[in-house]
């Protein structure tokens, strides 16, 4: 997904001269050429998160289209009031990159994880949030909204799903229709859910925009009642007002899979904390069935 | 002329406090002589069209003084007098601190201390990306250089070689109580800036240090200033921070600025 985010940015600085990059410090190598290239509009800003995303949305009252880009902790929770006031609040469009996710960089611990990125974000208007399962997604999403006049954060992962879908911005995909439950994965969980769900009678819709939230898709493809397993790679619950929102007061059993809200205290690999917080396709099936027989 | 101009502003300020029953006189009375001497004698700017990305552009980055930049912005024909009629009512355009959306003129919703300086530089930079040869200014609160984003911009600044961007540091000493800044000239000196410390009711001084060429450098002006001047129970008196003054006083506030 890095490698398609470095490739999909220098071909939009090409495309479009208003778009300014600002590294924080990572993914400079990765830029290289389009250091050189656009020596103008790409910048290794330092590792300031608070100014740059202040200094951004000054960029941005000037006609141009900033990137940010380093790590997702530092982007979004040290720099959160910024991104509220000076981009949400003042009504400014910018693309926030952050790579990292809830656990990428297991081995780092706790200071490197962000699971809370989607909670924080969801609490300003007008954000959107964007968590695309390959870098094939990352590049049809971000070319179709990047200048679109909102903020809008961009949750890269180094883990992906095999298969790309079709993703349009703002729409889920309705990969499977089903009478027994409703099963909603959002970006790179998807390979996971498809080998649970492969067999069964559920609905499958995938999420790579979760602001805004598809709410009609949701809606028309609950079932009675509505039985729905949330399966988020970010905390557990995040977009629980969204699913019961899209429900339309018709009674709800919700069940939802994701990061516990707790600190993970653990190291390891991505991986091992998918185990451990139960984002694996045995775990998905079994919830699953707890769900259809509950 | 000048002093009967400043003084009829600090009645109109003075009036809009206490008709909204609250707010930061002082802090206005502060700055207001600063922001005057900026938009009538250094800025190139245009009234009618307050979005023209190639005038001059200042960021009030203490956003609690926004009385003195509305005073002034009215004064200058931004909008008209009546708004101060409706400060901070529930659908007015103005109230305490100041929205980019909402009143011509503004160029940054700004409140939340340390915000305004980091965005200067942005504005700064986009213009020189841009080739827009215009100058950036924004004033902020000594209280204000407490944030560490203050300091993160001004690294920025330095290192981007702003000779647009010009930093106006109203250095009332309302800080000194809490954690006192020092010499606010030699700190960013250090950080490859040009400073010059004025007299910051001296509108003769004002001019001719907000008219400094700085070149590769961007410039600071720490202007020494009284809180609430002019109005002698208000000058350096914490109580009046954040209040209205009453009808009394209201009353006493106005011959005295007559």
């Amino acid at each position: 997904m890095r490698k398609q985010f470095v490739n999909t940015v220098e071909s939009q600085l090409r495309n479009d001269k208003r778009i300014v990059l600002l590294l924080g410090d990572i993914g400079v190598f990765g830029f290289r050429n389009a250091f050189k290239e656009f020596s103008d509009r790409v910048f290794n800003i330092g590792i300031l998160e608070p100014a740059t995303v202040s200094l951004a949305s000054g960029l941005a009252k000037t006609g141009l289209i900033p990137i940010i880009h380093t790590i997702a902790p530092f982007l979004i929770e040290r720099s959160f009031e910024q991104i509220k006031i000076d981009f949400g609040y003042q009504c400014l469009g910018g693309n926030f990159i952050g790579v990292g996710a809830s656990y990428d960089y297991a081995s780092l611990g706790c200071t490197h994880h962000c699971p809370a990125d989607i909670g924080l974000l969801q609490n300003i208007p007008g954000m959107e949030i964007v968590v695309p399962g390959t870098g094939v997604e990352f590049d049809a999403l971000f070319k179709e909204s990047y200048d679109d006049g909102h903020p809008t954060y961009f949750r890269l992962s180094e883990r992906e799903n095999s298969v790309s879908q079709a993703v349009k911005f703002g729409k889920a995909n309705v990969l499977k229709k089903g009478s027994l439950a409703t099963v909603v994965a959002v970006g790179p969980v998807l390979e996971g859910v498809l080998a649970a769900t492969e067999d069964l009678d559920v609905g499958l819709l995938y999420y790579t925009t979760v602001a805004p939230f598809d709410y009609a898709t949701l809606c028309g493809n609950l079932t009675n009642p509505a039985k729905v397993l949330l399966i988020e790679p970010f905390y557990s619950g995040s977009l629980a007002s969204e699913i019961y929102m899209s429900t339309k007061l018709k009674p709800l059993i919700l069940d939802s899979i994701g990061v516990p809200r707790e600190f993970l205290t653990h190291y390891g690999h991505a991986e091992d904390h998918d185990s451990a917080v139960g984002l694996t396709a045995k775990n998905i099936r079994e919830r699953l069935e707890g769900l259809i027989n509950a | 002329m000048s002093d009967a101009l400043i003084r009829r502003m600090k009645r109109q300020i003075i009036k809009a406090a206490h008709s909204a029953g609250e707010w930061h006189v002082p802090s206005a009375y502060s700055v207001l002589d600063l922001i005057w001497v900026l938009y009538n004698r250094v800025m190139r700017i245009d009234p009618k069209h307050p979005n023209d990305l190639t005038m001059d552009r200042f960021i009030l980055s203490k956003g609690h003084a926004s009385l003195a930049l509305y005073s002034v912005l009215t004064e200058k024909g931004y909008f008209p007098q009546e708004y101060f009629n409706t400060f901070c009512k529930y659908d007015a355009p103005m109230a305490g601190h100041p929205d980019c959306n909402k009143v011509p003129g503004v160029e940054a919703s700004t409140g939340s201390l340390g915000h305004g300086l980091p965005m200067a530089v942005g504005i700064a930079m986009g213009s020189k990306i841009r080739r827009i040869t215009n100058r950036i200014f924004c004033l902020v609160g000594d209280g204000e250089c407490n944030e560490g984003t203050i300091w993160e911009a001004a690294l920025l600044a330095a290192h981007h070689k702003l000779s647009n961007l010009c930093c106006i540091i109203d250095y009332n000493h309302s800080t000194d109580r809490a954690l006192q800044m020092g010499d606010l000239a030699a700190k960013f000196k250090s950080f490859g800036w040009e400073a010059i410390t004025i007299d910051g009711h001296n509108h003769d001084e004002i001019y001719r240090a907000l008219s400094y060429i700085h070149n590769n450098k961007p410039l600071v002006v720490i202007a020494e200033t009284i809180k609430g001047k002019g109005v002698k129970c208000m000058e350096n008196e914490p109580a009046w921070h954040h209040r209205a003054p009453n009808n009394e006083e209201l009353k006493a506030i106005l011959e005295e600025l007559l």
